[in-house]
């Protein structure tokens, strides 16, 4: 019933890049296999090509001692192995039952046998204890319940390897002990299971060991057991976490002298964020946290004009500003990098050098752009930003760790008195994070004001003056540097006291 | 971005079009002896400067990732508007030469102002470009039915007397038509690579969001690049109406079909972000020589010219396709 997997060597380029240098190791049948590792290390795309939607470049992959290449994922589904994805890949305009038999339908001669499908994918459904009606649409779904049709859908192809990707991303806590609970009968069943997680106490909670992922190479593999959430932590960053973030700055001036830099009072992105007020000062690093979802990004982009505004103002420097656009922002002094890093910060097909300029074209001009001159901005970027890569690429070919300084150089070339920075660090190996903690704490002992939104508390932690923590499109909580901890921040993004069965972010209890 | 396109060996994309063009003129020299001579040459070239200056335009139109189905009907539409005011303006104001720069002038306005409504229906009214020009593809060319009441508006003679140099006059041996489509060609070609403008038109077309976060203005630059189509388009009616002195229903038909295979053939992405104005104009040229051979020789029926323009669009873009 169970299956045996070998990962022997595999190696895997997208391009110039090589995300996966060579890794092997086993995949024991009936087991939960907590798979660790910082955004790029590679996991995903080591799943994806398990699951067989990518091919390995080189290296071999064995199911039960036998070599196999899987062209599709259907390959893959038909040795029983699943993936389900981090954005699950359900079709929103389809019911539940016509999702979970997408390119399996069962026919009657030509036609579509639909009672026969209706009542398997109940029967699945009932299950794994989902309780709504199988013809209900999938666009009507929380995203608890989807996950679960994800689930009920692998089973009905009777998957005996269940690979799950961050299943817990924007569970509640209820909901992610139902999920604990079903994935505890499949290892009862015999399924054997990969849990990707960043929440060291939920990998504790329902593994049976750890596998540990870094830069694109395997680290470590040790029982759960046996390994303590720091120890996992550790393994995982490749470096005491003292040595990622450089010394906080005591901000030139102080919270309590001067006119802020920024200022927000009572602004209002309907659907997202009610109410919200703050204060950023000249040097200060200002940290954003709360859930997905609770309105953060959000919250930017309505300050810049790509959202709705129902009420509230912006001053910068004392003077109230109105930002209908984000040129009208940058015109003030403000930028904002997006999260989506290729779907809103960069356009990759494009090269380095346009991609650099694009915001300030105006001083390339004179009055035809001169090539000469972008080509001087793109040569001091990659000197001061440390970008590698080819610099007469696109900027696809550069890895994502390099990506993001070019999308960091990008929007500080307008010289923003405030740069919004939304998740950071996404995508990023280990070493393009430190640079980058280390870039912010600079721009932020320039003088400017810096925020930083993002989901990584132990970033937030090592990095922010303070931190504002968001809960249901509100302020919760302001922060301070001195009373900076998970458990706090935590507490004020879920608003309870912070408990045991609350999804932590990496390395609880693992600083110092 | 140009360095790394030009690193590799051979590109489809920006060789193609020219190769095809050699093949074109080796094989129209080796059937027909009068292939190969100035005159002819040039009344090709004259003949693509109606298309070829349209699909400049459509050439920005396509790389911001839009697109305009409205420009053969909208040439019609011009083309009668400016006849009938420069008829109606015969008697008031003396001089012939006058009436035809006011009715050029009124020519490039209307056109400009075409475009600009389709910018502004597309942008403010967030309508998809396909369905605006299909919707005003069908107003513009009743609505030159209408005027002319189902026949055609012709020009007075005095007035086609002062405006024939228009289209058949030249300049150092080459027709006026092939030296504006050569302005043109240049002004595009500078607009696009060395403008902030054209950069933001290539932004826009890469990734619209991404250059919405980056600060650019993308409503007012795809506002402005249906603007200079319309314009393009009143150019080249105010070169084309010399030639017959006339309006009718059938004037300009199936321009937008030639000038988006102009610039498709011409290596520019039909899903936008990347073009270039130099394989477009080659991309007109192509269309029309296909079109020249086929007079000049009698292997393929004249009346096939379409079949064979559609077959090199569909072969082109066979070519060009890019691995999924």
């Amino acid at each position: 019933m169970s299956l045996h997997v070998a990962f022997d060597g595999i190696t895997k380029e997208f391009g110039p890049v090589r995300v996966l240098h060579g890794v092997s190791f086993d995949l024991h049948p009936g087991r939960v296999h907590g798979l660790l590792g910082e955004n790029g290390a590679g996991k995903s795309t080591l799943m994806k090509i398990l699951a067989g939607y990518h091919a390995a470049t080189s290296g071999t992959l064995s199911i039960d001692g036998e070599p196999v290449v899987f062209r599709t994922s259907r390959d893959a589904e038909k040795r029983g192995i699943v993936l389900i994805h981090q954005e699950l890949s359900l079709a929103d305009d389809l019911t539940v039952a016509q999702n979970m038999f997408l390119g399996h339908e069962i026919r009657r001669g030509w036609l579509l046998d639909d009672r026969a499908m209706r009542a398997r994918a109940a029967d699945a459904l009932r299950q794994v204890g989902f309780e709504r009606d199988p013809d209900t649409k999938v666009r009507d779904l929380i995203v608890a319940e989807k996950q679960l049709v994800e689930i009920a859908k692998a089973q009905l192809r009777n998957a005996r390897l269940l690979i799950m990707d961050e299943p817990t991303a924007s569970l509640t806590p209820s909901e992610c002990d139902r999920l604990f609970g079903l994935i505890e009968r499949l290892r009862r069943d015999g399924v054997t299971i990969v849990y990707i997680s960043h929440k060291l106490d939920e990998v504790e909670r329902i593994t049976d060991e750890v596998i540990v992922m870094r830069d694109g190479r395997f680290v470590a593999r040790a029982p759960t057991a046996e390994t303590p959430r720091q120890r996992m932590a550790t393994l995982m960053v490749g470096r005491e976490l003292t040595d990622m973030f450089p010394d906080k700055h005591i901000p030139i001036r102080g919270p309590a002298l001067g006119t802020p830099l920024m200022a927000v009072r009572g602004l209002t992105v309907p659907g997202w964020a009610e109410d919200v007020s703050f204060d950023l000062h000249p040097g200060e690093i200002l940290g954003f946290a709360g859930l997905v979802g609770a309105g953060r990004t959000e919250l930017f982009e309505g300050i810049l004009g790509l959202r709705p505004r129902s009420g509230g103002t912006v001053e910068i420097e004392g003077r109230p500003v109105s930002l209908r656009t984000p040129r009208a922002a940058m015109r003030n002094g403000l930028t904002y990098l997006s999260e989506d890093r290729k779907g809103k910060g960069l356009h990759v097909t494009m090269g380095l050098r346009d991609n650099l300029t694009l915001m300030t074209l105006r001083h390339h001009a004179r009055p035809l752009l001169s090539p000469a001159s972008e080509e001087r901005a793109l040569e001091h970027a990659v000197a001061s930003f440390g970008i590698r890569g080819n610099p007469q690429g696109t900027a696809a070919s550069l890895s994502g760790g390099n990506q993001q300084k070019l999308a960091i150089a990008k929007f500080l070339e307008p010289d923003p008195r405030v740069f919004v920075l939304d998740e950071p660090t996404r995508g990023v190996d280990v070493g393009a994070k430190r640079d980058i903690y280390f870039l912010i704490a600079r721009l932020a002992a320039e003088g400017r004001g810096v925020i930083v939104i993002s989901s990584e508390l132990i970033e937030l932690i090592g990095l922010c003056h303070r931190v504002i923590v968001m809960r249901g499109r509100r302020v919760s909580a302001t922060v301070p540097a001195d009373r900076l901890s998970e458990e706090e921040l935590i507490a004020h993004a879920i608003g309870t006291n912070a408990g045991t069965n609350i999804g932590t972010d990496i390395g609880t209890n693992a600083r110092p | 971005m140009s360095a790394a396109r030009s690193a590799r060996r051979f590109d489809p994309h920006r060789f193609g079009p020219v190769v095809g063009l050699l093949l074109l003129l080796i094989v129209g020299t080796a059937l027909n002896p009068d292939f190969a001579t100035w005159d002819n040459l040039m009344n090709v070239l004259t003949r693509t400067a109606f298309i070829g200056i349209i699909s400049i335009g459509m050439c920005f139109v396509i790389i911001s990732g839009g697109i305009d189905l409205s420009v053969g009907s909208m040439a019609a539409l011009i083309a009668g508007g400016m006849i009938l005011l420069m008829n109606a303006l015969a008697g008031s104001v003396g001089s012939p030469v006058a009436v035809v720069a006011l009715g050029m002038l009124f020519a490039l306005l209307l056109g400009g102002g075409f475009g600009l409504a389709h910018g502004y229906l597309i942008t403010r009214g967030r309508i998809e470009p396909f369905i605006v020009t299909l919707g005003t593809l069908g107003i513009f060319r009743a609505l030159l039915t209408w005027l002319a009441d189902g026949g055609a508006i012709t020009l007075d003679n005095d007035l086609s007397d002062a405006y024939g140099p228009v289209y058949y006059g030249s300049l150092l041996g080459i027709p006026v038509p092939v030296w504006v489509f050569l302005l043109v060609s240049v002004a595009g070609g500078i607009l696009l690579n060395r403008t902030a403008f054209g950069r933001y038109v290539q932004a826009i077309g890469s990734n619209e969001q991404v250059a919405r976060f980056a600060a650019v203005d993308v409503d007012r630059v795809k506002l402005l690049t249906y603007g200079l189509l319309g314009v393009c388009v009143g150019i080249a009616t105010v070169l084309y109406v010399p030639r017959l002195g006339s309006a009718s229903p059938t004037t300009g038909l199936l321009w937008e079909l030639e000038a988006i295979a102009a610039v498709i053939v011409g290596g520019t992405s039909f899903k936008g972000g990347e073009g270039r104005i130099a394989g477009t104009v080659i991309g007109a040229v192509l269309l029309s020589v296909i079109s020249n051979i086929l007079n000049l020789t009698s292997i393929i029926s004249v009346y096939l010219n379409a079949a064979v323009q559609g077959c090199v669009i569909i072969a082109v873009a066979f070519l060009q396709r890019r691995r999924p």
